[in-house]
């Protein structure tokens, strides 16, 4: 089938919107995932998003909701555990570890559709319904209106805690806040390039930005428009290519920009800062 | 004249011990009292009484006259030098533009002047991991008195800067409190950087506090009361070093228990 035909179909474009949603949603919150160094916090919440999946399947036959409410789940345990901000690694590696066990031993106890468990790890953006759509617009939305109703004392507290503490910022609350943020923002775009993947949305067009200004607003722009670009051409590119999966094209496309970025950041900073 | 800072009978007793107690302190609009004292006196712990972070053991802290925690936009802050990762996505303008809470839409103009204030625009738009330390201690301080607050709390913004940026930065501050009258609260453990401009010095040591003119302040019966320890002040120039029995506290950080 040619690209115009497939097009045309539901779940070509219920792919497009939905990867379009996801996009936004991993590009908002990306800097600030930079800037907290917490890409090793979406690594471990996007790995225990398969934990939530596969306990949804189990219980429910349903991998969304499960890894929806395993989101949440993952967000509390690790801000009643994370204490001190250089324990938040081991603690997530700690939960990791452990949620995973969880997770294959659930798999191994599910004797429904195969498939679904690749689906997990590497994503199914052409098998979105209807019904997991408007959740994921919902969720989409929620974001949104959170990071840009707290972004300005998002962005305080993460550069420089204690003068925003002293300010009276709620700092830690805050921190609480945008891990909850983080972790269905994961879980969201796990739908689409899958729980191994999501680093490839959720930090490549953030770092990539970050190395092109050092203008916080830009860089929000910038991130949210390589993710678009990467998801966007990997799904249109999955789809003229026939048998490969979107999530090749899309962490391959996030790949090159962020070369590219690197590239073209060396040359800037060397004429512009010496 | 009302005072912007006040403390009365105040005490901070942390884990059984007692940092100080029957503490009096009254800050005038445009004053500038220097903390001092050895590590671990409790002149950090004072400034997180005045920001409302901390609550006293005893007796009364006030800010404008609120208790700490209302008075909160009345409050400037200053931290020590930190290191900003050098590939920040933040700009000197970013940094000081965080200190604003007025209307978004004078925010841009707020920020301008606040630079200019500063000497800063030549710097504002460069990524802050990259700028000098005595630079961006200039940005902290027109982030801090952006909202012009009428008090400015610092907490050691002279260490790790050389002595070219140490002058520049208090010289700073000196100038923005003649200006608008802010009353300064500036905790260092070296008294000479700042003394041209000291009206009194608060000098926290071993549980117990003097407070006066540096020269009340700075003489070897004074300060060996507060240590318990023979101390020796003595004035090369036009600068004091204090010497304890074994070598000059004030430059090597010493711990008196």
């Amino acid at each position: 089938m040619s690209l115009d035909l497939y097009l045309q179909q539901p779940f070509a474009q219920h792919a497009l919107i939905a990867g379009a949603l996801v996009a936004v949603t991993c590009g908002l919150i990306g800097p600030f995932v930079v800037m907290r160094g917490m890409a090793f916090a979406v690594h471990g919440t996007s790995e225990l998003a398969f934990t939530g999946a596969a306990a949804g399947l189990l219980v429910a036959g349903d991998a969304v909701a499960g890894a929806l409410i395993g989101a949440v789940v993952v967000a509390a345990l690790l801000t009643a555990l994370g204490g001190q901000e250089r324990e938040r690694d081991s603690t997530i590696g700690v939960v990791l570890a452990f949620g995973l066990g969880a997770g294959v031993f659930m798999l191994s106890k599910y004797h429904g559709f195969a498939a679904a468990a690749t689906n997990i790890l590497f994503g199914d953006i052409f098998g979105v319904s209807n019904g997991q759509l408007w959740l994921l617009l919902a969720i989409g939305a929620a974001v949104a209106v959170v990071m840009f109703v707290i972004r300005r004392p998002l962005l305080f507290a993460s550069v420089d805690a204690e003068v925003a503490m002293a300010r009276g910022v709620p700092v830690r609350a805050l921190g609480a806040l945008f891990l909850l943020v983080l972790a269905l923002t994961v879980t969201e775009a796990a739908q689409i390039v899958g729980t191994l993947l999501v680093l490839s949305l959720a930090i490549s067009p953030a770092a990539a930005a970050q190395r092109l200004s050092a203008n916080p607003v830009t860089v929000t722009w910038l991130s949210i428009g390589f993710a678009l670009v990467a998801t966007e051409g990997g799904i249109l590119a999955s789809l003229a290519a026939d048998t490969v999966k979107p999530s090749v094209f899309i962490t391959a496309i996030s790949f090159g920009i962020y070369v590219a970025a690197r590239l073209a950041g060396v040359r800037r900073r060397s004429v512009a800062y010496g | 004249m009302s005072a912007v800072a006040e403390l009365r009978g105040a005490a901070i007793r942390l884990g059984g011990r007692t940092l100080w107690e029957g503490l009096d302190l009254s800050v005038g609009a445009g004053e500038f009292v220097a903390v001092l004292g050895p590590n671990g006196a409790g002149k950090t712990t004072l400034l997180k009484v005045l920001l409302g972070l901390l609550e006293l053991s005893a007796g009364t802290a006030a800010v404008a006259g609120l208790p700490p925690r209302e008075g909160r936009d009345c409050v400037g802050y200053v931290p020590q030098l930190r290191a900003f990762d050098r590939g920040l996505p933040l700009r000197g303008r970013d940094l000081v533009a965080l200190g604003y809470d007025g209307p978004r839409r004078d925010a841009r103009d707020a920020v301008s002047a606040a630079l200019a204030a500063v000497d800063a625009e030549r710097f504002a738009d460069a990524p802050i991991g990259r700028l000098s330390g005595g630079e961006q201690q200039r940005l902290r301080i027109a982030q801090a008195l952006l909202g012009r607050p009428p008090l400015l709390l610092c907490d050691e913004p002279l260490l790790s800067l050389d002595v070219s940026h140490q002058q520049e930065v208090t010289a700073l501050l000196d100038r923005r409190r003649q200006q608008d009258g802010t009353a300064v609260v500036f905790v260092t453990h070296e008294i000479n950087p700042v003394l041209p401009y000291v009206d009194r010095v608060l000098y926290l040591a071993g549980g117990q506090w003097a407070i006066g003119s540096p020269a009340e302040v700075f003489t070897s019966e004074r300060l060996s009361e507060l240590y318990g320890a023979t101390i020796d002040v003595v004035r090369v120039r036009d600068r004091i070093v204090v010497l304890g029995a074994d070598g000059e506290i004030e430059a090597c950080h010493h711990h008196v228990h």
